[in-house]
């Protein structure tokens, strides 16, 4: 039988199915290489998928890793409730870090700016409850489509005592075998999700009905609009500039984070076959919506050596 | 169309996965903007910030550069090169693809490499002005190296030789007569300017006597690298889940072939046998599992398997041995020297392993075989393994998926090298497919240390030269004599004349001096006795791959520390004014590193203690560890 006879006679895989594969292998390696791995959960969409997929990975046990939930106390109201509930049918451990320094301080997008709020409650934060923990890997739900310097990022992401990334010195990883030795105090980020793109994720999401935050789906909620941005007005802590009052839009979320730094888009798609419809339409990739990456040029390159995820 | 109608599309799409590769300035990042642009998978955003950084750092005067959209660091943008493998995607309604794109200079091979490693097909450019340079036969080269059996060559800048056939019939038939040398099932030309997007994705009327089809099309109708699922079965046992005490899965991904359920399959290396009960999956119980799937499954036996190990059939075992021949691509600016010791990860199995012997270095610009004692960043060569426990594995030409190794430095970490196993290497001893004997002494090594009352150890002494080493050693070994031990020591007068006479100080050959004295010193640790060596010693990779050698906890290192200063005013031999002056080359502290020990078991510093308080220090310590009774 000649070879081209044998790939047409051969089992096919849907590419969809090739990525779930790629991601069950990635996160069993890291259970099985490392001492003590975490799963940063950010409550969004990606962060779904990269949980349903980690259960998957190890059925019938649950994950053998907790949840970190690097909380800025500025998120969404939903996403507190929709966290602890999908955590607890996960069977999985939840832990949740606030930077209390910062909280002391009184920190928060709107008195700091984007910038400072970001860096203090979120990149910070974060390397406080590594550093606490003493986690040696940390997975995180970044995909290479999103953003042109996570394109260059290994999935498994060597960081180093102090938790920066070197895009110009990255270890060399070829086939599926990735390079997990790190010396104390140094650990690796893990992205399992690298090579999906986010039409993957919601067709994934509507082909496995993975349960969403709400806040992706459009209703009407109080919005002011500042700067080209629809802010959602989540809790009372905004202060409104003169003629500035919520008014009730029909808008949704394409991306989650602080709700003063996540713009809304205006929206009617209520169901999920909605939301993705609008999404392969969709002219603007998803990260417009966040403040943080427009500071500068290369901006995310920036903060990721500096530890952000 | 509805959604549900385009997601279905969506859900059955295949992957293809291909690498893009040329020299410098082929336009590689301008055709796969061309392709990302075309296919509309950039957003309008992302143009506008292509846009305001064109104005900055462009190449094409107000023109967007669409070059920018893939070039994603910081320090690309203003050198105007790739330095690294950026991944893209895009779709078409029949097929996703997943593009590497890869750097061209000659000091970015392992970065091709590395892309090469998970694509199906690549993209060769030609800069149809220049015709084949040297980039392209290496670039040729590695992605054949690589196992990649589709290749499109695509001859880039039409516009500038005037749309010329015979220019790209000429480039073509080079291309091909080259290509004859390589492993390629098949190669395809096609002539296209990327810039202006001629026969990217729309044939084009200033290439009009070009019958083929233009390049999207073509990538639709490659084959894809697709899963061996016709092969032989291989389960590389990934992650074994104990969720009860009634559970024990054996959690992986098939790497070949399929399997049922209630198949018979046999665990190597060790041999053991047993039956596939179920095959657990988060959706439910399955009856097979194919290459490509991550599944988990269950035997009917209790057998001891552990990650690393290989599940197959009886009938199509892989090869197990404990020494390969393997090509490799070395990526490290420190070279591989044949004798030091790496770790390597050979599928989900970590083994450590040396390079015995260099067979041949591969010249990737004209493929000659060269011989060489060394290997440098972005060389290849044909390398014999020693592996430190028995293996199983296929070549990787048999199947990619258990042939791929990756090498593992033991003290930096990094990965310095990627392999691709050629065959095993069999002799009597290494062949433990059949039966592992291993001569079995009649006496064992503790009733011999029993018998002296004392536990066998080799302590070595590491430190520049004057420091005291042999000093201190020599005066242990005394007071253990004294005392009624059994001991040996080996420095430099007594092996240096004899068993390593053909050695001088290269770094090879302090390396397989280690080595010799290592094993010398096994043998005298197995017949009893507290070895003390006494040599510099100065790289931690040599004194790592002694240790490795012994039983645990029967190495000793003994840093013994005095400033080079210090050692330079004793001198002892008079050798640092000799190196000094040139007359020594390769002096450790002078012209050659040392390396100092980064934990060692005991530190001795002899500028602050006598020889007499380095004794009674170690007689402490080898009392506290038991090691004299």
């Amino acid at each position: 039988m000649s070879v081209s006879q044998a790939a047409s006679k051969a089992h096919d895989m849907s590419h969809l199915a090739m990525l779930e594969a790629e991601s069950i292998h990635i996160m069993r390696e890291v259970a099985a290489e490392f001492t003590r791995p975490v799963m940063l959960y950010s409550v969004g969409k990606d962060s779904s998928v990269m949980l349903h997929l980690a259960r998957k990975a190890f059925y019938p046990a649950p994950p053998p890793f907790p949840l970190l939930h690097v909380d800025t106390t500025w998120k969404f109201k939903a996403m507190y409730e929709f966290r602890d509930r999908v955590a607890a049918e996960a069977g999985m451990e939840l832990l949740i870090h606030i930077n209390q320094d910062g909280v002391n301080q009184g920190v928060g997008p709107f008195s700091h700016g984007s910038k400072v709020h970001t860096d203090i409650m979120k990149t910070q934060a974060l390397k406080q409850a590594l550093d606490k923990y003493g986690f040696d890997a940390a997975f995180g739900g970044a995909r290479r489509d999103e953003e042109r310097s996570r394109a260059k990022e290994r999935v498994f992401s060597f960081r180093d005592r102090n938790h920066a990334w070197d895009p110009k010195n990255q270890r060399p990883e070829l086939w599926n075998l990735y390079n997990g030795r790190v010396h104390k105090g140094e650990s690796i980020r893990v992205f399992p999700l690298s090579n999906w793109t986010e039409l993957d994720i919601w067709q994934y999401i509507y082909q496995e009905d993975i349960p969403m935050v709400p806040l992706y789906f459009a209703a009407e909620r109080p919005v002011v609009e500042r700067d080209g941005m629809l802010l959602m007005v989540d809790d009372d802590r905004i202060p409104l500039g003169a003629g500035e009052q919520p008014e009730p839009r029909m808008i949704r979320f394409r991306t989650l984070g602080c709700w003063p730094l996540t713009g809304a888009v205006e929206s009617s798609a209520t169901t999920l076959l909605e939301v993705i419809e609008e999404t392969i339409q969709v002219k603007n990739s998803e990260r417009q919506g966040r403040a943080i990456d427009q500071d500068a040029g290369a901006s995310m390159e920036e903060k990721k050596r500096q530890g952000y995820f | 169309m509805s959604i549900e109608t385009l997601l279905k599309q969506h859900a059955e799409k295949d992957l293809l996965r291909f690498i893009t590769c040329g020299s410098v300035d082929d336009g590689k990042s301008t055709l796969i903007g061309r392709l990302l642009f075309d296919s509309r998978q950039v957003y309008e955003d992302q143009l506008s910030a292509v846009q305001r950084d064109s104005r900055k750092w462009g190449t094409q005067g107000e023109t967007a550069d669409l070059a920018l959209l893939v070039d994603g660091l910081q320090s690309e943008r203003e050198q105007g090169i790739t330095i690294d493998v950026a991944y893209r995607y895009f779709s078409t309604p029949s097929r996703k693809f997943i593009i590497a794109d890869t750097p061209g200079h000659e000091q970015y091979t392992r970065n091709m490499a590395t892309g090469a490693s998970t694509a199906d097909a690549a993209v060769i450019l030609v800069d149809a002005r220049k015709g084949l340079q040297t980039q392209t036969r290496r670039h040729s080269f590695i992605v054949s190296l690589l196992g990649i059996e589709q290749v499109i060559v695509a001859i880039n800048k039409m516009d500038l030789v005037d749309y010329d056939q015979k220019r790209f019939e000429e480039i073509a038939s080079d291309y091909q007569r080259f290509a004859d040398k390589l492993d390629f099932k098949a190669v395809h030309c096609l002539p296209v300017v990327a810039l202006n997007g001629d026969n990217v994705l729309e044939p084009s009327a200033n290439l009009s006597w070009f019958d083929g089809k233009p390049l999207l099309n073509l990538l639709e109708s490659l084959p894809s690298r697709q899963a061996n699922s016709q092969g032989e079965f291989r389960f590389p046992v990934q992650y074994v889940n104990r969720h009860s005490s009634e559970f024990r899965g054996f959690a992986g991904t098939v790497a070949g072939g399929q399997i049922k359920r209630g198949e018979r399959i046999m665990v190597m290396p060790s041999g053991r046998q047993s039956e596939v009960a179920s095959i657990v999956c988060f959706d439910g119980e399955r009856e097979q599992a194919h290459s490509g799937e991550a599944v988990t499954l269950t035997l009917k036996d209790e057998i001891d398997i552990s990650r690393g190990d290989m599940l197959v059939r009886s009938e199509q075992r892989p090869r197990v041995a404990e020494a390969l021949d393997a090509r490799v691509v070395w990526m490290a600016d420190q070279p591989l020297l044949p004798g030091r010791q790496y770790d390597i990860k050979l599928g989900v199995r970590t083994v450590s392993a040396t390079p015995e012997l260099i067979h041949h270095r591969i010249d990737v610009n004209t493929l000659e075989h060269q011989h060489v004692d060394e290997l440098s960043l972005n060389e290849i060569a044909l390398v014999r393994w020693r592996l430190s426990a028995p293996a199983a594995f296929d070549s990787y030409q048999r199947n990619p998926a258990t042939g791929a190794f990756v090498v593992i430095d033991r003290i930096s970490n990094l990965t310095v090298g990627a392999g691709m196993v050629v065959r095993p290497v069999t002799d009597s001893l290494a062949d433990k497919s059949k039966n592992v004997v291993w001569h079995e002494h009649r006496i064992a090594k503790s009733q011999r240390a029993g018998q002296k009352s004392q536990r066998p150890a080799v302590l070595w002494f590491t430190g520049l030269s004057g420091a005291g080493k042999s000093s201190v050693a020599n005066a242990l070994e005394m007071a253990l004599f004294q005392r009624g031990y059994h001991s040996y020591l080996l420095d430099g007068d007594n092996v240096r004349h004899g068993l390593n006479r053909d050695l001088g100080f290269t770094d090879e050959d302090r390396v397989e001096n280690i080595r010799r004295i290592g094993e010398v010193a096994k043998l005298m640790a197995d017949a009893g006795l507290v070895v003390l060596s006494a040599f510099i010693s100065p790289f931690r990779a040599d004194r790592a791959m002694v240790r490795e050698l012994m039983e645990s906890g029967e190495f000793v290192e003994i840093h013994v520390q005095a400033s080079l200063a210090t050692c330079e005013s004793r001198d002892p031999k008079g050798l640092y004014a000799r190196a000094r002056a040139g007359a020594i080359r390769n002096f450790t502290g002078i012209d050659s590193p040392y390396e100092a020990p980064e934990k060692p078991e005991v530190t001795l510093d002899t500028e602050t203690l006598s020889i007499e308080e380095c004794v009674d220090t170690l007689l402490d310590y080898l009392k506290s560890r038991r090691i004299l009774v």
